[in-house]
């Protein structure tokens, strides 16, 4: 099965793992979080306000706002926009991220 | 075609006064915004001519949502495998890191400029930008004696069960992420909606290594006959259309036309979709529903201008062959606001090879230099094109048809059609923002840039210009540290 890299070729510089929810994801340096959550198969790490329903990215540019995750301790973070660096601890969203404050 | 007499900024021949709070040095002859084919054109065409240039864009490279391109430390030999053109890109990128090293262009990437404001009403069309940099979201304002927009577009998303699944993406978000961050969004894509991106993506998805069972489009390609005259004076074009149609059979990728993805099954991720043959004005036809399995499912209707910068300045809009709001431009890329320039997707949806040649236009018409004669006739035919591709494509009236009571329409604030039904029916509402005020449909983090074209076709009204105030969330702090009078941050 081909991947994406076939076509273009070359490595990454750099590759390190991404903490995601106590998993450790292989991760490549200039990658943003949300592909790196892809290319591990995962499509959701957030759960909506309302209800509660799974989300993950969706237009891909970060105009839509769907991605959003909490990075080291930094709710609301646009997975698709938001590079991914080595001992970064991506936790999935519930809600509006600001839970553990009320 | 000379340009008419009015006053625009001519070439600086010394650094302009500062404004006293000495947090900017001089203001820069032009500050464009966005690096995508439109504004990269622009800035390195008006540097060419003795501007000294401002260009600010939210990424992180060059190259806007059409070429975006992985960073550098993701080392992809061969970027030019996933684009169409690359080579237009590439050399305008080499102009750019020239002009930068001879400091006549300062390139702020990383920068989303979120309000332009005129400082003065009796200065001499003095404008100030203000924009969030870096995720540390820092306040920076940038000056400028002429402004160009060159902000793009998004993607145009009507609604249908399911389609808030995880692993039910915009056509063109799939199309990113594999640009910039080779990943796909599963194995088995559907890919669905309406406008020649839909061929686009299929090809790259496959060529990426996805299989793709069906691009399911709404229109029919025949449509495109009765428009033959702009087809034929774009060969380019028609090649363009060629590659991708050759791209859909090398990779056995079925081209379902006047079909639509009608729902979308599953529960923590899409599983399948169901598709369903379409009347002439998008009602599904009853009893054509099949179930086609995936892993994932990219959709997209086209895109839609972002406008907000231009809308907040007053500049004028129209309603293009698409049935999007566009900005109204002359021959000069100017808008109506006196100092205001655009040039690409915000002048009406066309493409890459029109957004280059009406950047060129504009930094030509802003530099005080006569417009090439065969850059304008370019123009003419790759927008005679984009009409006759806007209007085959531009959603009919029945595609709501598809949506069920209890299906989402605003994303954010996870608003159901049938509450906006009820707002409409029962509330008498006819407009989005209406609606908006009854149900917070279009209110949440997105500002109705997902929702906003749906909600309008539920109100039973055309979708209108983007209007937002502010064209991303800004702190508070940021917002607090403004002078009263909008000029130069402290």
């Amino acid at each position: 099965m081909s991947e994406p890299r076939d076509l273009v070729g070359g490595a990454p510089e750099t590759s390190f793992t991404l903490d995601f929810d106590g998993r450790k994801l292989p991760a490549h340096s200039g990658q943003s979080i949300a592909a790196v959550l892809w290319s591990a198969g995962i499509t959701a790490w957030r759960t909506t306000r309302q209800g509660g329903a799974p989300r993950g990215a969706f237009c891909g540019i970060g105009s839509c706002y769907d991605c959003l995750v909490t990075v080291n301790g930094r709710p609301n973070q646009r997975a698709c926009l938001l590079p991914a660096r080595p001992g970064d601890t991506v936790t999935p969203q519930e809600g509006t991220g600001h839970g553990a404050l009320v | 075609m000379a340009p008419s007499s009015d006053p625009r900024p001519a070439r600086t021949a010394a650094p302009a006064p500062g404004d006293g709070t000495g947090a900017v040095a001089s203001a820069a002859d032009l500050a464009v915004v966005g690096a995508g084919p439109a504004g990269l054109a622009a800035a390195v065409t008006a540097a060419d001519l003795g501007l000294r240039v401002t260009l600010l864009d939210a990424g992180d490279r060059p190259g806007g949502q059409y070429y975006r391109h992985p960073a550098p430390e993701l080392g992809a030999e061969r970027p030019e495998a996933l684009h169409h053109g690359w080579a237009a890109f590439a050399s305008r990128a080499r102009r750019l890191r020239d002009h930068e090293r001879a400091g006549r262009i300062r390139h702020l990437a990383g920068h989303h400029v979120w309000t332009v404001v005129r400082k003065d009403e009796d200065a001499a069309g003095e404008w100030h930008l203000h924009a969030l940099a870096g995720p540390e979201e820092q306040a920076v304002t940038v000056r400028a004696r002429a402004v160009l927009l060159a902000t793009g577009a998004y993607e145009r998303q009507l609604p249908f069960p399911g389609w808030t699944l995880p692993g039910v993406v915009g056509a063109g978000g799939a199309q990113a992420m594999l640009k910039a961050g080779l990943v796909l969004p599963g194995r088995r894509v559907v890919v669905a909606g309406s406008g020649p991106l839909l061929l686009a993506v299929a090809g790259s998805l496959a060529a990426a290594g996805a299989a793709v069972p069906a691009v399911v489009e709404a229109a029919s390609y025949t449509g495109y006959a009765g428009r033959l005259p702009a087809l034929l004076r774009n060969p380019a074009k028609l090649a363009e259309g060629a590659v991708y149609g050759g791209a859909l059979v090398r990779h056995g990728i079925r081209l379902l036309t006047r079909h639509a993805v009608v729902e979308a099954h599953g529960t923590d991720r899409v599983e399948a979709a169901t598709v369903a043959r379409l009347d002439r004005d998008w009602r599904p036809v009853p009893g054509t529903a099949r179930r086609i399995p995936c892993d994932a499912l990219a959709v997209g209707h086209g895109l839609v201008p972002q406008l907000e910068l231009a809308t907040g300045l007053g500049c004028a809009t129209r309603t293009t062959a698409d049935g999007t709001a566009a900005l109204v431009l002359d021959e000069q890329q100017r808008t109506s606001v006196t100092g205001i320039w655009s040039a690409g997707e915000t002048g009406g949806i066309g493409g890459a090879q029109l957004a280059l040649a009406e950047g060129e236009l504009a930094a030509r018409s802003i530099a005080g230099r006569p417009l090439p004669a065969e850059l304008v006739r370019r123009r003419s035919r790759l927008r005679a094109f984009a009409d006759a591709m806007g209007a085959a494509h531009r959603p009919g009236t029945g595609w709501t048809g598809w949506l069920s009571d209890d299906t989402d329409v605003c994303r954010c604030e996870e608003v159901p059609a049938g509450l906006i039904r009820e707002a409409v029916a029962d509330l008498g509402a006819t407009d989005a923002r209406t609606v908006k005020l009854l149900t917070r449909a279009g209110m949440g983090w997105c500002q109705g840039r997902m929702c906003g074209q749906a909600v309008a076709a539920l109100a039973g009204c055309a979708p209108g210009p983007d209007r937002r105030p502010l064209s991303c969330p800004v702190p508070l702090k940021v917002l607090a540290e403004l002078p009263a009078d909008g000029g130069t941050a402290p």
